[in-house]
């Protein structure tokens, strides 16, 4: 398989950069908060810049190739080595994740949530990046699994130290049933080893290399590829996640804090798909046509659904979960319809909902910070009182519902359409069923949107937050949050507590110059590849006919 | 026979401006980005802006009709440039095919497969420029003096501006993907200038309800783009080198004679539901009445004149799909015709029990819109084209006088009944525009409504759908005479509230329901429906208190000159294609009927990056009229873009019948309305709560055939509650219940392992033998007695045992 081996220490220094910072912190005091601020916000600025390094020396020309191509002995026992590349599919992924933890950390200068501790808080981060980067760069399964499990034990933590009321069970729930299916992944995983090892022709060396196991993956008879998908199957759907296994979401991104929201939304869920674009589909495609109208079954179910539980929504972070699950129904859409316009609107999909959503949660983070809820009953008029926060929800929403012009809607275009022809092999009148379905979908996801900007930013403030008097703190009834829980806590020690703050006129200040900064990439982002979608098209369309080359292209 | 002689093209030399069309719709948008961010400091707060990329507007594609006309001009005067001549073998007619001026920049691509933003230009799209362009600029300079004041000013023209950028890139879209964009954002913009006055939830809802209902026409978009896309796609390649998202493309296509009828057939209904949808047909209507809940520069705008017909501009563009998959031609009856009759006459019916003016003309609209789509239907492409030109003028007058009324008559009111009356005398200007605007809608010669709307109802007719030329008589006939209605309301018999100078504080309120004479019940099943609506006046009111003190009296310059335009356009546009005095009037047809002659394939020019198409013409030769284009199949390497229309012959016989019919509904109309509303005529008075059979119709029509309820309570309420809460139940009790229940029964298995085999029986062994062991011991204790008898005993004893042991062993 061909590769490019220019420059291939760049993407190990992309990866473990934030590592580096990581071990600084580690040194400096506890008590120090703006320097470990500062020293992260550095680390993930410079990481960004080998990123932004790594765009300019892409070679766009090859973007089917694997580039920046390392290999060196790792466990040789096992035969696993240190294996990356990047290619036209993992670049947007890997630079995404870059650009969100630096716009995080930015969001995080005044945002630390309760109960404080920078120090940790921000290591984690950092140990998230290089999880979610290697993930994106490893070519490895060995080392594809390492780092996949890596981002677990950070986020488990975010959200279990930092979260909200019920933070200990939905950071248990996420990290227990990620792990469960990512043990079967990994038994999946070795016994494809052991398989693809029996099947080689002479002289070639059986390994975990993903390469390797792409070109000789259809080798294996068509039951074994089905089980061995099937524990793939497993690991990547509850990630995704896709229906039924996606009860863990609502719950762990309610209770996460903003910033945990935020990168969950954006970059680790695109771990799921991203492990079926690159792994599970193009190393065995014969499983990969059996299990496809399973796949698209399963995504349509989730687009209508996630609709259905968007709209019974009380709370606003909720209902954006739920619109995630709707989303990414459509990304797996266009990945279970095995063709090139599939996969490219999956992928373009991955990276559109990732800053959409996140920029959807960073809203409501925002709104909690303001309002102390998010109770969209007790929301109302944010046009009137926050009204660039109001037209950043607006935005947002629209950009969600697949409004053409924004970036949503080249997520979910194209993979309604792929249904209609997909690959040979496919029941072609199921899929057209689910085109439909699709279809139908985009009505829903338009009215829950709407429904929540119109309940939230139109209409007069509610008497609770119009009234230019304080709001006695008795105003906390059982149903609101304890305030201890908000990231809107300030973690300067001259400050009073959190249970100071009262709700009301005073908190209800429009849109930071910090929010500003950390909000505008993502905004202009959405626009920009919502206007010219062939920025990112261009280049994942070749990674795309090489990965889908066993299926006739 | 078609031949094979065919005239080279050259490529650019269009013109400037027909080659430079694309620009057209990036003024405005770049206008909608300055405002937004700059507008709020400018000394007109960002208006300025929009009327000068308005005007630019205007100019560019005034410039690209003109050099359109010229390009038309000089094929079929034999100049040779880009286009070609096709002679007739037989009669010596010649037939010219226009080649429309493409150009296409790579906007997407996948795996081998791309389309792309850009242009096509041909009649159509000049034509729909123009209206476009033209109106919003009037409607502009309108809103400069409508709306000052308000308190989202320099939005609100951010969102108007928007719209023409959408509407515009939507008319000149090369393809299919292009459109959808257009048509998308066209809804964006009504939703954010629908929604206007958010602050009322009247208006926020109507604003939900008109985006949510063209967003369920909207998945017949979808589905129809990717039905024709997938079933074109190969054919589009192999013969024009383009993709089957294009226009020209899939109108090659589908007159091939290779095209799948089912895929024609599916994907034209597909692409019909949106177009219901969007152009407010039956049943998806019921969004308009509702959208004049926004100003009135809106309403005259967005839902009279240019984005409601967009759906009539949809299947006007991809007309062969229709034609062939609906089989126009072939049957007396199709989805498209029988949905537009329906609407005609539904959408007129509703107009007579209207109180809000601006509600009569929105039911009007959707009359029209069905008269247009009826025309479509039934093969009279170019009546209903010109439909749209001549509507486009007289009912945004209609709506721009209105709104003229609502400002200096009726003191923002828009209640006939309560707040209007006698105003011709007041304000002669607006009522002037207001009763030639009625006219040419009505269709009284020789205004424009008489040469669009009457060719449509012939046409129908002598395509052989005798029924809906009936439907279409009919309608002419109700349209007289509910029109004549409301201006009888607003302009004539006795001033009555704010008319009458009354300042009353209930004008001001959000509760508009007006008081009728008749039954109060019939009004409590009312109770939702008009609160959104009648008037709109809380931004602007504000600045006009000192009006209170006038009285109604004539609108300021900048409203009442657009009034006039329109009105002169009302009364001469119709001249533009004016059959009855012959074919050298009828300009429009020349300018703007493609030409259904066969273009020979292997001259076509592929297009590239910023390339100029060319299509040449192949000569043919015919002498029938039912021949050519979707009459024969196009010989190889011919194809054809559109069907072969045919064109009724006028005749005045049909002419005055129609002018019998309208005149006969003016007439009556007015007559009733003097005798109900001023003679208070006792038979008339309360006769719909005497006679039941018209109280239930009323009812009827109060309610709008009931259908809001059945979508708002029924279909939307079912979904959003009882499905929503139930698929949530399911996941909170079932789905997240089986994960929490694993989590359980682990933890109680984990518990019972621990307690019974852990606790009881390994450790059980491990206590166990700790048990036995101190039993053990214990046994065995007794032993130790320190009894000498005991130890001398067990000494004997043990010394016997062993001498018999050994006895016994030696043996």
């Amino acid at each position: 398989m061909e590769v490019l081996r220019d420059q291939n220490w760049l993407l190990t220094v992309g990866t473990f950069l934030p590592m580096v910072g990581v071990l600084v912190m580690l040194f400096v005091p506890k008590s120090e908060e703006e320097t470990h601020k500062g020293i992260a916000l550095v680390t993930a600025l410079a990481t960004l810049g080998v990123g932004i390094y790594t765009l300019t020396q892409f070679d766009y020309d090859n973007a089917g190739t694997l580039q920046f191509f390392a290999d060196a002995e790792w466990i040789k026992v096992i035969s696993s080595n240190y294996t990356i590349g990047l290619d036209g599919m993992s670049l947007p992924l890997y630079i995404l994740s870059m650009i969100v933890t630096v716009l995080v950390m930015v969001y995080s200068w005044n945002h630390i949530p309760s109960p404080g501790n920078p120090k940790a808080f921000l290591i984690l981060m950092l140990i998230l990046q290089t999880g979610m980067a290697g993930t994106f760069v490893a070519q490895d399964l060995i080392l594809f699994f390492v780092f996949f499990e890596v981002v677990l034990l950070p986020m488990y933590f975010m959200i279990g130290v930092w979260g909200g009321e019920q933070r200990q069970y939905a950071s248990l729930k996420f990290f227990l049933y990620t792990m469960f299916g990512s043990a079967l992944m990994l038994v999946a995983f070795i016994a494809l080893f052991f398989k693809v090892r029996g099947a080689l022709p002479e002289g070639v060396e059986a390994s975990f290399s993903i390469p390797m196991l792409t070109e000789y993956g259809g080798l294996l008879g068509r039951s074994a590829q089905i089980w061995i998908f099937a524990g793939m199957f497993i690991g990547f759907a509850v990630k995704v996640p896709m229906f039924p296994f996606h009860t863990w979401l609502p719950d762990a991104h309610t209770q996460a804090p903003t910033q945990g929201s935020v990168i969950l939304a954006a970059i680790l869920l695109k771990l799921g798909t991203y492990g079926f674009v690159r792994i599970a589909i193009p190393v065995l495609p014969e499983a990969a046509k059996e299990w496809a109208p399973w796949i698209g079954l399963l995504a349509v179910i989730g687009i209508i659904y996630g609709a259905f539980g968007c709209l019974a929504q009380t709370d606003m972070k909720r209902l954006i979960a739920f619109s995630s699950v709707a989303h990414m129904g459509f990304v797996m859409l266009g990945i279970s319809t095995l063709t090139p316009m599939g996969f490219n609107a999956a992928l373009f999909g991955m990276v559109a909902h990732g800053l959409i959503t996140g920029m959807l949660f960073f809203v409501a983070g925002s709104v909690k910070e303001r309002y102390h809820t998010l109770e969209i009953a007790r929301l109302g008029g944010m046009l009137k009182q926050l009204p660039r926060l109001g037209w950043i929800l607006g935005f947002a929403a629209m950009a969600s519902l697949g409004l053409p012009g924004l970036a949503g809607f080249w997520g979910e275009f194209p993979a309604i359409l792929a249904a209609y022809s997909p690959a040979e092999g496919l029941p072609v009148e199921t899929f057209r069923t689910f085109m439909v379905i699709a279809a139908l979908g985009t009505v829903f996801a338009a009215a829950y949107l709407l429904w929540l900007f119109q309940r939230t930013a139109f209409g007069e403030p509610k008497p609770e937050f119009s009234g230019s008097g304080h709001d006695s703190h008795g105003h906390d009834s059982p149903g609101h949050d304890s305030p201890g829980h908000d990231s809107h806590g300030h973690d300067s020690p001259g400050h009073d507590s959190p249970g100071h703050d009262s709700p009301g006129h005073d908190d209800l200040h429009d849109v930071t110059t910090h929010e500003w900064i950390a909000w505008t990439p993502f905004l202009v982002a959405i626009l920009v590849f919502g206007v010219y979608p062939q920025l990112m098209f261009e280049i994942f369309d070749p990674a795309v006919e090489v990965a889908l080359r066993a299926f006739g292209g | 026979m078609p031949t094979a002689e065919t005239t080279r093209a050259a490529a650019h030399s269009a013109g400037w401006f027909l080659e430079n069309a694309w620009i057209i719709p990036i003024v405005p948008a770049v206008a909608f980005a300055l405002i937004i961010f700059f507008g709020k400091r400018l000394p007109m707060k960002g208006s300025e802006l929009g009327v000068a990329s308005m005007v630019a507007s205007l100019v560019l594609s005034a410039g690209a009709a003109w050099q359109w006309m010229n390009r038309v001009d000089d094929a079929s005067s034999g100049a040779v440039k880009e286009v070609a001549r096709i002679a007739r073998a037989e009669g010596g007619q010649s037939a010219s095919f226009v080649g429309p001026v493409v150009r296409e920049w790579t906007w997407w691509q996948s795996g081998g497969l791309e389309f792309g933003i850009g242009q096509h230009i041909d009649g159509l799209a000049v034509t729909l420029l123009l209206v476009v362009a033209f109106i919003s600029t009037l409607v502009q300079i309108y809103s400069l003096e409508y709306l000052r004041g308000d308190r989202r000013y320099t939005h609100f023209f951010a969102a108007l501006t928007l719209f023409s950028a959408g509407m515009l890139s939507m008319v000149l879209a090369p393809n299919m993907v292009q459109l959808i964009l257009g048509w998308e954002i066209m809804g964006l913009c009504s939703f954010m200038l629908i929604g206007h006055w958010w602050e009322d939830q009247a208006n926020a809802r109507a604003a939900l309800k008109a985006f949510f209902t063209v967003r369920v026409g909207d998945v017949g978009l979808l589905v129809g783009t990717g039905i024709l896309f997938f079933s074109a796609n190969a054919w589009t390649q192999a013969n024009l080198g383009v993709s089957g998202f294009n226009i020209s493309g899939i109108s090659a296509w589908a007159l091939s004679g290779e095209a799948g009828k089912s895929a024609l057939t599916w994907g034209a209904v597909a692409l019909f539901v949106a177009c219901i949808g969007k152009s407010g047909q039956f049943p998806l209507h019921t969004w308009l009445p509702d959208a004049m809940a926004g100003p009135t520069p809106v309403s005259s705008l967005l839902h009279s004149s240019t984005m409601v017909v967009a759906g009539v501009f949809l299947v006007a563009r991809l007309y062969p799909v229709f034609w062939e998959g609906l089989g126009i031609t072939e049957n007396s009856v199709n989805f498209i015709v029988v949905i537009g009759g329906v609407t005609i006459v539904i959408a007129a019916l509703l107009a007579f029990v209207q109180h809000d003016i601006k509600k009569v003309l929105a039911y009007s609209t959707v009359s029209q819109l069905g008269y247009m789509m009826m025309g479509l239907g039934a093969g009279a492409w170019l009546p209903a084209v010109f439909h749209i030109f001549t509507h486009a003028f007289f009912k945004a007058c209609l709506f721009l006088s209105a709104g003229s009324v609502s400002h200096s008559g009726s003191h923002h009111s828009f209640d006939m009944k309560k707040d209007m009356g006698g105003l011709a005398k007041k304000m002669p200007i607006t009522a002037t525009a207001w009763i030639v605007s009625t006219l040419a809608l009505a269709g009284v010669f020789p205004l424009a409504g008489f040469f669009s709307k009457d060719e449509i109802i012939d046409n129908v007719g002598h395509n052989g759908y005798q029924v809906f030329m009936i439907i279409g008589l009919s309608g002419a006939f109700l349209t007289a005479a509910y029109m004549t209605r409301a201006t009888y309301l607003t302009f004539f018999g006795e001033a009555r509230g704010a008319a009458a100078g009354v300042h009353s504080a209930d004008v001001h309120s959000a509760d508009v329901h007006s008081a009728d004479v008749h039954s109060a019940d019939v009004h409590s099943a009312d109770e939702g429906h008009d609160a959104h609506g009648s008037h709109d006046a809380h931004g602007s009111h504000d600045a006009h208190d000192s009006h209170a003190a006038h009285g109604p009296h004539e609108s300021p310059k900048l409203i009442t000159i657009p009034l006039v335009i329109l009105a002169v356009l009302a009364i001469f546009a119709g001249l533009a294609n004016a059959t009855p005095f012959g074919s050298d009037w009828e300009r429009f047809k020349k300018y703007v009927e493609p030409s259904p002659a066969f273009v020979a394939l292997d001259d076509t020019i592929a297009t590239g990056p910023g390339e100029a198409i060319s299509l040449v013409g192949a000569e043919y030769g015919e002498g029938e009229e039912k021949a050519g284009c979707a009459y024969e199949v196009p010989e190889p390497g011919t194809a054809c873009y559109f069907p072969a229309v045919s064109h009724a012959k006028f005749k005045w016989s049909k002419g005055l019948l129609s002018l019998a019919i309208v005149a006969a509904g003016l007439v009556s109309s007015w007559f009733f309305c003097v005798q109900y509303y001023t003679r208070r005529n006792r038979r008339l008075v309360g006769l719909t709560e005497r006679n039941v059979v018209l109280r239930g119709g009323y009812k009827l029509l109060w309610n709008k055939y009931y259908l809001d309820a059945l979508y708002e309570k029924v279909i939307v309420r079912v979904v959003a509650h009882p499905m929503a809460r139930g698929a949530y139940w399911i996941n909170q009790n079932v789905l997240d219940g089986t994960v929490n229940a694993t989590g359980r029964i682990s933890r109680r298995i984990a518990g019972w392992v621990y307690r019974n085999i852990d606790q009881r029986v390994v450790d059980g062994a491990v206590n166990g033998s700790g048990a036995a062991a101190q039993g053990a011991g214990g046994a065995l204790r007794p032993v130790q007695s320190g009894k000498v008898n005991q130890y001398g005993a067990l000494l004997f004893a043990a010394a016997a045992i062993g001498a018999l042991v050994l006895v016994i062993i030696n043996t």
